[in-house]
């Protein structure tokens, strides 16, 4: 690997967008790098704390309110007059930015299958981020939120805390996909939420794998009998990472 | 128009992702009270050509049209910030060692310095990377760069940005708001 690929790489690494086999050779070069190491280090430092250093900025309350009432209600019949003739020519160049964007996402769109089960709990995730639908106990104790799910259903679900990797507990609640109740785990990711749904194995009502839907990324696996899936607008990777925190437990 | 039904959808898929576009505008722009503005026109924008999307990424969809309209905005009403796009020249390395640093000790105000005082390009890259957890292949669909530049624009980012922390940082005239 010359100096050049390995800085990129060192990225990509560092970002989790390395293929298996990338990762293993990177590993292995990094076993025998101090200079590489030293590097990778700072640039975890930084990643960290831009990540964790309340950066983000939410829009400000309101300013959703307006939007929403600010977009025009019903379909206008449409009469064209000669001064509209610029706003056609916008919207066909608009139509053109958007044919491109189209080339771009269909791989993404066509190659989802759009699996039943997938789409009832990508379903489940949106209801829940209505005002008052996230959570039914708030608390960041996973001893309070576990025994908040005795008696409500047949399985105990798996809570746990995650603060210390990036995944803080913020509370559960109950939720229903496919007419089967089953328990929502929440959890925060930087500013957003990830509900993490369980509900006992064992069923046709199961799901493996991870995929794409409507924008939302979701990963499911299988543990001590329980089907877990974790719901986001996060990325892939930090779906893959808060399944690496359960399966480690 | 969307119709009704157009309008239900565009609720489900593109308003949860408000928050992200506000986030996206306040980086660029570095200023809340311009990304207010722009928020609200990407919006109805995006509401307005709701029908040419069908399905995927709606989050990076919508990004891309909050970033169309920044830049817009940017050439302008403010002609001389520099908004100049990657080029070979900006990517030109001047690898250095890592400088040791004690980000732990650096508040939110220093590093929200440092990423404003990087380039436009740079800093809607990390900004989408880092705050936003966009993959590369959402930030090169967001951003219309080929995967390869987003790469090598991201490496360069995080080495001035680090730069840019080591580095004693100006006091900027702080943006005053008032709260009515």
């Amino acid at each position: 690997m010359s100096c050049e690929q390995r800085t990129e790489n060192l990225h990509a690494y560092l970002d989790g967008e390395l293929d298996a086999a990338g990762t293993l050779q990177f590993e292995r070069h990094l076993a025998g790098c101090a200079e590489c190491g030293a590097t990778l280090a700072a640039e975890q430092k930084l990643q960290k704390a831009l990540q964790s250093g309340g950066l983000y900025e939410n829009a400000p309350k309101g300013l959703r309110q307006r939007v929403v009432a600010s977009l025009p209600a019903l379909p206008e019949p449409k009469v064209r007059r000669a001064g509209e003739w610029r706003w056609a020519a916008l919207a066909a160049a608009c139509l053109v930015g958007a044919f491109l964007a189209l080339q771009l996402f269909s791989d993404i769109g066509g190659r989802s299958r759009q699996s039943v089960v997938a789409a009832a709990v990508v379903d489940a995730h949106l209801r829940s981020l209505q005002p008052g639908h996230q959570t039914d106990v708030i608390s960041t104790d996973q001893h309070t939120v576990k025994p908040w799910f005795d008696g409500k259903l047949e399985i105990a679900p798996p809570v746990r805390d995650f603060t210390a990797d990036g995944f803080p507990l913020t509370g559960g609640r109950l939720d229903v996909i496919h007419g089967r109740t089953v328990a929502a785990l929440v959890y925060g990711r930087r500013k957003h939420v990830v509900n993490v749904f369980v509900w006992k194995g064992g069923d046709e009502e199961s799901l493996s794998g991870a995929g794409e839907q409507q924008g939302y990324h979701w990963m499911a696996w299988q543990k001590d009998g329980l089907n877990l899936v974790a719901v986001s607008d996060v990325s892939a990777e930090d779906l893959k990472a808060l399944k690496d925190l359960f399966l480690k437990e | 128009m969307p119709d009704r039904e157009e309008r239900a959808r565009f609720e489900e898929w593109v308003m949860p992702h408000f928050d992200a576009a506000f986030n996206l505008a306040r980086w660029i722009l570095r200023s809340r009270a311009d990304a207010e503005d722009i928020t609200q026109e990407a919006m109805l924008r995006a509401y307005r050509f709701f029908g040419n999307f069908r399905a995927g990424d709606a989050r990076a969809w919508l990004l891309q049209i909050v970033r169309n309209c920044c830049y817009t905005f940017l050439q302008k009403n403010r002609p001389t910030e520099d908004v100049s796009e990657i080029s070979e020249e900006f990517l030109k390395d001047d690898r250095g060692t890592p400088e040791t640093l004690a980000i732990a000790a650096h508040e939110r105000e220093q590093l929200a310095q440092a990423l404003e005082k990087l380039p436009t390009a740079f800093r809607e890259i990390l900004v989408l990377r880092e705050l936003e957890g966009c993959s590369y292949k959402e930030i090169a669909a967001i951003t219309a760069k080929p995967i390869g530049t987003v790469m090598s624009a991201l490496a360069r980012a995080r080495q001035q940005l680090r730069s840019g922390l080591t580095k004693p940082v100006a006091p900027v005239v702080k943006e005053t708001r008032l709260e009515l």
